[in-house]
C-alpha cells in the first residue's frame, strides 16, 4: 500500500459488513435514519456533516460531504462558513484551555 | 468561458458518432442490461402526450453544459414549411401539449406564427425560454406580453439563485439579465397565484454532480429569489446534466468523465427507468426528423423505423407504441430521482 488513504476505498465503505454483517447493518440503518429529513433539513444536516468531516479531518468524509452539499444545493459560501465553524470550534477548544494554563500558572506563581 | 460551439471549433465532439463511441466504450455495464435486470425487456412508448419541437440550434448564449451545442454561431433553424407539416400532422390527434425548445426558440423568425397556429389547434404550448433572450434585443422585449396573450407556459433555466454559479455555467451577466427577465414576467402575472400563467424554473447542477431533492431545492429557490429579488414562480424542475456534447467536453477536460459516468451508473434507479420522458414524449428536430427524446436527437439516433422517421411520414399509431432507442447516455435520465424535461420522475 502506497498511501494510508486511497480515494477509491470510499466506494468500498459498505464492504465493512464482510467482517461483521449485523453491526454493519445496524450502523448503516442508523446512518440513513440520521441523515433523513427531520427537524433539520437534509441540506442543514449535510452542512453539519461537512463541518464535522473537517473537524475529524476525515478525507473520505470531506470528499463525500463536499459532493453531498453541492447536490443538496448548498452554495460555496455556505460550505466555507461551515468549515469555519469547525475551525472556530477546534481553535476555540485549544484556546479555552489557556484558562487551565493560566489557572496553573497563577497557582504556582508568586 | 466558451464563446463558440463545438461545431464552430471543428471539435471531434461535435460529431454524434464520436460521442456515442466515447460513451459506449467507457464501461461494460450497459444500459440495456440494467433495464432487463429491472424487468424492462424493451423500453417502449406508453402514448405520445408531449410533442417536443426543436426550432433550431441558434441561441444568444453559449452555455458550457449545452447538450444541443447551441450558440450564436449555429444557423440551423426550422423552416416554416416544416412547421406547416407539423401543424397538419398534429391536427386532429389527441396530443395536447407542444414543448418548444432550441437553441433559443424565440430566435426563429416564424416562432410567433407557429405558437399562434398551435394555440388555434387548442394545443397547450410550453416554451423553453432562456430568459436573457427577452433583453438581448429590443425586438424581443415584447415576449412577456406575447407569452401572456397566448397563455404560453414558460419554462426557464436558472441553475442557481446566485450569480457566481449561474454565470460560470451560462455566461457572464446571465444571472443579472435572468433576474430582470423573471421580474418582467412576474409583472405580467407569470408565476403568480390565480393568473393561470405558469412560470417554471429548471435547475441543473453547475458541475459533475447530480441534482438533490427537487422539493427541497424548490423551497430554497423560492425563499432566496423571493427575499432577494421579489421573484415568484410555480415549480422548479431538477434536471441531470447529460454526458453529451459540451457537457461531455467539460467532463473530459476537467478529468471528471469517469467519475461522473460511474456516478450515473451507480445511481441507476429502476423506478425512474419506468417513467423516463421518452415513454410519453417525442422530439422533432429542426430538420423534421423524429427522435425518441431531445438527447437522442443530439446523438442523431432517430426513431427505429426508418420509414417513419420524418415528420412527413408521421404515424402516431406507430409512435404511440414504438420501441425506444437507448444508449449509455440514458443513464443520465435514470440516475437518482431520475430526470426529464419536466424534472424528477421518481
Amino acid at each position: 500500500m502506497d498511501n494510508y488513504y486511497q480515494s477509491k476505498d470510499l466506494k468500498k465503505f459498505g464492504e465493512v459488513e464482510e467482517f461483521n454483517k449485523d453491526l454493519a447493518k445496524k450502523f448503516f440503518d442508523y446512518y440513513g435514519a440520521v441523515f433523513a429529513e427531520g427537524a433539520l433539513t437534509e441540506r442543514e444536516k449535510s452542512l453539519i456533516a461537512l463541518a464535522v468531516a473537517h473537524a475529524v479531518q476525515c478525507p473520505y468524509c470531506i470528499d463525500a460531504y463536499s459532493h453531498d452539499a453541492l447536490e443538496k444545493g448548498c452554495s460555496e459560501e455556505q460550505m466555507m462558513e461551515a468549515v469555519h465553524v469547525a475551525s472556530a470550534i477546534r481553535g476555540g477548544a485549544s484556546l479555552v484551555h489557556g484558562v487551565q494554563m493560566m489557572n496553573h500558572v497563577k497557582k504556582v506563581s508568586m | 468561458m466558451l464563446v463558440k460551439s463545438l461545431k464552430f471549433r471543428d471539435s471531434l465532439l461535435s460529431v454524434a458518432e464520436e460521442q456515442v463511441s466515447i460513451l459506449s466504450n467507457y464501461s461494460d455495464r450497459d444500459f440495456s442490461s440494467y433495464l432487463k435486470n429491472s424487468g424492462i425487456e424493451k423500453l417502449t412508448s406508453r402514448k405520445v402526450e408531449i410533442f417536443q419541437v426543436n426550432l433550431g440550434k441558434m441561441c444568444n448564449q453559449t452555455c458550457r453544459h449545452c447538450h444541443v451545442d447551441a450558440g450564436p454561431d449555429r444557423k440551423e433553424i426550422m423552416t416554416r414549411q416544416t412547421m406547416e407539416t407539423i401543424l397538419e400532422k398534429l391536427s386532429g390527434t389527441g396530443i395536447r401539449t407542444a414543448d418548444l425548445t432550441g437553441g433559443a426558440p424565440e430566435m426563429n423568425p416564424d416562432f410567433k406564427w407557429f405558437v399562434k397556429e398551435l394555440r388555434l389547434l387548442g394545443i397547450h404550448v410550453m416554451v423553453r425560454c432562456n430568459l436573457t433572450i427577452i433583453l438581448a434585443n429590443p425586438k424581443y422585449n415584447d415576449l412577456p406580453d406575447f407569452f401572456k396573450e397566448n397563455n404560453v407556459e414558460v419554462v426557464s433555466s436558472l441553475p442557481y439563485y446566485q450569480k457566481s454559479n449561474t454565470d460560470r455555467q451560462r455566461g457572464e451577466g446571465v444571472f443579472e439579465s435572468s433576474v430582470k427577465a423573471l421580474q418582467m414576467l412576474n409583472q405580467k402575472g407569470y408565476g403568480r397565484d390565480g393568473t393561470g400563467l405558469l412560470l417554471n424554473l429548471v435547475y441543473n447542477p453547475s458541475g459533475a454532480f447530480l441534482p438533490g431533492s427537487q422539493a427541497s431545492l424548490e423551497r430554497d429557490f423560492k425563499k432566496e429569489l423571493s427575499e432577494k429579488y421579489g421573484i415568484v414562480f410555480n415549480s422548479l424542475f431538477t434536471i441531470t446534466n447529460m454526458p453529451i456534447s459540451r457537457f461531455l467536453e467539460y467532463l473530459i477536460d476537467s478529468g471528471n468523465y469517469e467519475y461522473y459516468m460511474d456516478k450515473l451508473i451507480d445511481s441507476f434507479n429502476a423506478s425512474a427507468a419506468k417513467n423516463v420522458m421518452c415513454t410519453n414524449t417525442i422530439s422533432v428536430g429542426w430538420d423534421g426528423y423524429i427522435y425518441d427524446c431531445d438527447f437522442n436527437q443530439m446523438l442523431e439516433m432517430k426513431v427505429m423505423d426508418e420509414s417513419r422517421e420524418h415528420i412527413r411520414d408521421f404515424d402516431l399509431e406507430y409512435l404511440d407504441s414504438r420501441e425506444i432507442a437507448v444508449g449509455q447516455h440514458c443513464f443520465g435520465c435514470t440516475a437518482g430521482s431520475g430526470s426529464s424535461c419536466g424534472g424528477a420522475v421518481a
